[in-house]
């Protein structure tokens, strides 16, 4: 059997997706920017896009910009808002420890620029306390960036709560909403928030297309520079396709949020349930704030790597934060981020299920982890000397 | 192109001498959890020459494979022998490894190294101490 249990990495394109895109990539094929008519019906297509997207987050069509995916809508997000901040004698950005790469590395750089950054305690629950953005705001602070849902761990932070807190203080507010978009509601107006990032191929639209919501008076600095394209503010002819099929797929799964959410939570917490049943086992994160679709586990005495591959020889597709999966010495800064000491953190596993996945499938994950781990057990030497009482079970 | 050869896979999904020999004449360990690796082996001696030779490995898919590719390697070959197993020829007995997982198989030249030197210790075999170095970690010094 074939277990497709990764779509925090990446969703299949949904049928409505590739539909809407199709005419952009066969008779459609006109350049927004041309002037004649049959490129205007192209052009049509993409402002209907921007409609619906701004639509289905409560923002305006004007406050939305595509650009090539999330991690491109982060960057120009963060480095708008500081570049902002600077000409105001702001040189304080806030985030958390566990944002995604593209969020932590665009800090990093600023740092290098001269800023100083906040990186806030995500707690063993991995939830970012309000209290502790509101003690690290400071009168120079140019930004607040907190990630609407951990990719690794699931866990939803509380966007409304900071998006208050900020706009009473008159601080930017970005979040990058990658694994929330298309899964959880989000109202840019009611939420406050200045920015968003948000990628399609995590909500059956294809990969290389995101967008970046900015509110209207929040002055975005280009990352790409070029023609006129999105107002001026992100250069390049329009991945027209794209946009169209990730305007149907947000529509899509936005409107079926509440029946995918039925299907999903059911299937999610029989895994919880069952794979907690593993001795030494230890499910990673807050469930109370929680995606629906993402499961991190982590198994004591075993590697992740190891793990991935032999559930692979079985047909799932899964994902861990090891330190081998990840091509660095250290495991996932998400997993380190929530305390878990290293030889734990080298032992998880994230199953992100949809709602293309099945109970049937479920159950083959079931029957197949608990004897792949206990496989990979029997020849740990870490799981010998924990059985043996020669090293302490951390978990 | 697949992360590992077809040999890698078939030593991580078939390990070959997965398991402890409880009357082992030597015993090896290195690496650590931390790292996300750790390998034993154990050697059983008659006359010099390896005639037993088992792993357990706590790590990715490779450090399975190098472990099971090097207890082959050693097995049935005289002690002086195994002493000379480089890591390279682990790599080249799987058909090569990716470059950030040569580590593994460094790990597995200092596991056979570390339980000959066990062997030696126990049985009052003299060595010189320089040529039986253990790294431990090498692995984490190589970045």
């Amino acid at each position: 059997m074939f277990v497709y249990a990764d779509n925090a990495a990446t969703t299949s394109v949904s049928k409505t997706a590739l539909d809407a895109m199709m005419p952009y990539l066969t008779e459609m094929y006109g350049n927004p920017s041309s002037l004649y008519g049959f490129a205007q019906k192209v052009t049509e297509g993409v402002a209907e896009a921007r409609k619906t997207v701004a639509e289905l987050i409560n923002a305006e069509p004007r406050e939305i910009y595509f650009t090539s995916g999330g991690s491109e809508a982060d960057n120009q997000a963060i480095v708008s808002a500081a570049l902002v901040g600077k000409r105001k004698g702001k040189m304080h950005l806030i985030s958390t420890k566990f944002e995604h790469h593209a969020v932590l590395h665009t800090l990093k750089r600023l740092e290098k620029d001269g800023f100083e950054v906040t990186l806030l305690d995500v707690h063993e629950d991995g939830v970012v306390r309000l209290e502790d953005v509101e003690a690290a705001i400071r009168d120079d602070t140019a930004l607040v960036t907190v990630m609407f849902a951990n990719n690794e761990i699931g866990t939803v932070q509380p966007i409304a709560e900071i998006g208050a807190l900020c706009r009473s203080k008159g601080i930017p507010f970005h979040t990058d909403a990658v694994q929330a978009a298309g899964h959880m509601p989000i109202d840019v107006k009611a939420m406050n928030i200045d920015m968003l990032s948000m990628s399609g191929h995590k909500f059956h639209a294809p990969k290389g297309v995101g967008v970046l919501y900015a509110k209207r008076n929040m002055p975005l600095f280009n990352i790409i520079e070029g023609g006129a394209q999105e107002r001026g503010k992100r250069a390049g002819t329009e991945n027209v396709a794209g946009i169209v099929a990730l305007a149907a797929a947000l529509k899509e799964s936005c409107d079926n949020m509440e029946a995918n959410t039925a299907k999903i939570i059911p299937m999610r917490d029989k895994l919880f349930a069952e794979l907690s049943k593993i001795p030494h086992s230890k499910i990673n994160g807050s469930l109370e704030h929680h995606v629906p679709g993402t499961v991190n586990m982590c198994f004591e005495g075993i590697e992740g790597e190891s793990l991935l591959l032999m559930l692979d020889s079985y047909g799932i597709c899964a994902s861990s934060g090891s330190a081998c999966t990840s091509g660095s010495l250290d495991p996932s800064h998400v997993l380190l981020s929530i305390g878990l000491p290293h030889e734990v953190a080298h032992g998880s596993l994230r199953l992100s299920i949809g709602e293309y996945n099945t109970m049937e499938e479920i159950d083959h994950i079931i029957a197949t982890v608990p004897k792949v781990v206990e496989y990979l057990r029997n020849m740990s030497p870490v799981w010998d000397e924990l059985e043996k009482g020669e090293r302490p079970h951390l978990i | 192109m697949a992360l590992y050869s077809d040999k890698v896979m078939d030593h991580f999904q078939n390990p070959r001498n997965v398991g402890k020999i409880d009357d082992a004449d030597g015993i090896g360990e290195v690496g650590n959890a931390k790292c996300g690796d750790i390998m034993r082996m154990y050697i059983k001696v008659e006359d010099g020459i390896i005639t037993d030779c088992k792993f357990n490995t706590f790590g990715c898919g490779s450090a399975i494979a190098t472990s099971s590719m090097a207890t082959e390697l050693i097995k049935g070959k005289p002690v002086e022998e195994a002493l000379k197993l480089s890591n390279q020829a682990v790599v080249e007995a799987l058909d090569g490894l990716p470059t950030h997982k040569i580590h593994c198989s460094v790990l597995a030249e200092e596991a056979v190294r570390a339980a000959v030197k066990d062997y030696y210790d126990k049985n009052g075999i003299a060595y010189d101490p320089e040529e039986l170095k253990i790294n431990d970690c090498e692995a984490c010094e190589m970045g």
